[in-house]
């Protein structure tokens, strides 16, 4: 496992139980999303990976190391969801910070691949002050890049992008996919996550409410059928039961213009989790 | 090249960016305009006591004087650099979101603050001394070169150390804004000790040089500052050194060897109880 937790559990100073007893696993080149609302501790969770914030009880470990030990550190790559660089600095001047920090031998070229990837290779000089909001996110995006880590810790790396930004993200994630780098994506954009993410969590209050991988936890909701005496709908029938459904309403004189297999959204499972 | 020596690089690299060292370097330049100006004004008025009754030496008497109170300006113009390049260092930093994305990488929180540390330091202890240098060269043009030169310019070095490492156990714990206010409060206890020194001398009063003392070795910045200007006048007897030590110089105590190992111990607990306070800290 690329990233292992195990009976997290965090309680800040005034009492908030931040999270509650969490587990979770990210193995090679697998992208895990990360769902939940305001204050469940999704953040909190991604920042006790990368060592920013001491866990209370329970492990965590990157590539086997602790979380927030050297080595941990040396095999991620974090974008935190408030982070700013410095206004004076260029692009390019953040990114060879960032290579001597990690220590990158990568030089100009990683940082000009990493430019060209996230869509700022024309901004390679700009300062950082002059930057729009969504491009110093595709910035944080490149600089969470440097040095091709193993596992990377993304905070709601899209909430400042247009659509066109997001879709650059998506992209970005898939190729990351492709070179067999892991990812636990903390995002509120669902279909982010749909789109992208081979497994996700659910959390809710501290703790992991659903699990699953996305076309599974989407479950058939029914069968709907558009008849002369109005739409009928089937409910927990599935795609297989159309042609049954079908036949016994033609068999019972009824005339069938239209069918509609109805599968639950991830929005529906997310909505329904986080209501319980 | 070291974790803590990238930070430092990029602290400094700031400060140019910024142009923090340009407003130091112009308000520097008028500063010593003002002192040349005065020093300048005092020699010229104290010739008129050459070859008095006393034997007071003029010359000594007002280049001590004057260099003594510029030594006092210079500790301050150190103090504030100092305080302003650590003020936000852990805190302020993270509160902007500027921290995190640095001390997640493998250098870590030790190497950040050690980073933070040298460049504060080094830049205002260079600083003070080039300010120091160039206050004892117009002084010296002027009609009086101090006793001892280094030390005292070492010890204005060693003050500015203390408070940048104090400024930065600060910021670990404190916001940007209550840690400037301690951070000039600590400066203004430590003068505050000097003084009652000076008070203490000038009426024979053992408690209050009992209390002076403790006050500057809890705040070796003011053991040291003191040190460094009894430096200035190590050699100068009679009865010049008694009315020299009517002025800036009554309170200034030559300290034992011991205060050298001293201080570089403060500046190591200071700066290894801010690496536990950071280390402990949730970002």
């Amino acid at each position: 496992m690329v990233l292992e937790a195990r009976g997290l559990i965090k309680r800040y100073g005034s009492g908030v139980v931040a999270l509650d007893g969490v587990d979770l696993e990210v193995g090679e080149g697998e992208l895990v999303g990360l769902l939940g609302p305001n204050g469940a501790g999704k953040s909190t969770l991604v920042k006790i990976c990368c060592g920013l914030v001491r866990p209370s009880a329970g492990s965590a470990t990157v590539v086997g190391a602790p979380a927030g030990s050297p080595a941990a550190r040396a095999a991620l790559g974090y974008l935190a969801e408030l982070f700013r660089f410095p206004g004076w600095a260029a692009a390019d001047e953040v990114l060879e910070l960032h290579q001597r920090l990690s220590g990158s031998d990568g030089g100009e070229r990683e940082r000009g691949e990493l430019l060209e990837l996230v869509g700022l290779a024309d901004a390679r000089g700009r300062s950082v002050e002059t930057m729009s909001k969504g491009m110093q996110q595709r910035l944080g995006l490149a600089q969470a890049l440097i040095g091709r880590p193993a596992l990377l810790l993304l905070d709601e790396p899209t909430s400042a992008l247009d659509p066109v930004g997001r879709r650059l993200v998506r992209e970005v994630l898939l190729e990351l996919k492709r070179r067999g780098q892991s990812v636990l994506l903390n995002s509120h954009l669902l279909s982010e996550v749909e789109l992208v993410c081979d497994r996700v969590l659910i959390i809710n209050r501290g703790g992991v409410v659903t699990r699953g991988r996305p076309d599974e936890l989407a479950r058939p909701r029914g069968v709907e059928v558009e008849t002369a005496g109005g739409t009928r709908l089937f409910e927990g029938a599935g795609r297989e039961d159309a042609p049954r459904i079908v036949s016994e309403l033609v068999a019972a004189g009824e005339s069938v213009y239209e069918v509609r297999v109805l599968r639950s959204t991830l929005e529906d499972v997310y909505v329904q989790a986080v209501s319980e | 090249m070291s974790g803590a020596l990238v930070v430092a690089r990029h602290a400094v690299r700031e400060s140019l960016r910024r142009r923090v060292f340009v407003v130091v370097l112009l308000l520097s330049v008028v500063f010593l305009a003002l002192y040349t100006w005065g020093a300048s004004e005092l020699f010229d008025e104290v010739d008129a006591f050459d070859g008095n009754e006393f034997d007071v030496q003029p010359d000594t008497l007002a280049g001590a004087t004057v260099l003594g109170l510029a030594m006092f300006a210079i500790l301050f113009l150190g103090a504030v650099l100092a305080t302003f390049l650590t003020l936000g260092a852990v805190r302020g930093d993270a509160e902007r979101g500027l921290l995190q994305p640095l001390i997640v990488r493998p250098v870590g929180r030790v190497a950040y603050l050690g980073g933070r540390l040298l460049a504060a330091a080094t830049v205002s202890a260079v600083y003070v001394v080039v300010l120091f240098a160039a206050c004892v060269v117009v002084t010296g043009v002027l009609g009086w070169w101090p006793d001892r030169v280094v030390g005292p310019a070492l010890a204005l070095a060693g003050a500015a150390v203390v408070i940048a490492a104090l400024s930065l156990l600060g910021s670990a714990v404190l916001s940007t804004t209550a840690n400037g206010i301690a951070v000039f409060m600590v400066f203004g206890a430590g003068l505050t000790a000097g003084l009652l020194g000076q008070i203490g001398e000038s009426l024979d009063a053992k408690t209050l040089d009992r209390i002076a003392d403790v006050g500057s070795w809890v705040l070796p910045f003011e053991a040291l500052y003191q040190h460094g200007l009894s430096l200035l006048t190590a050699d100068v007897e009679g009865p010049t050194a008694a009315i020299v030590n009517l002025g800036p110089f009554g309170g200034a105590q030559e300290a034992p060897l011991a205060l050298w190992p001293y201080a570089v111990a403060y500046v190591a607990a200071v700066a290894a109880l801010a690496a536990w306070s950071f280390s402990r800290r949730d970002l």
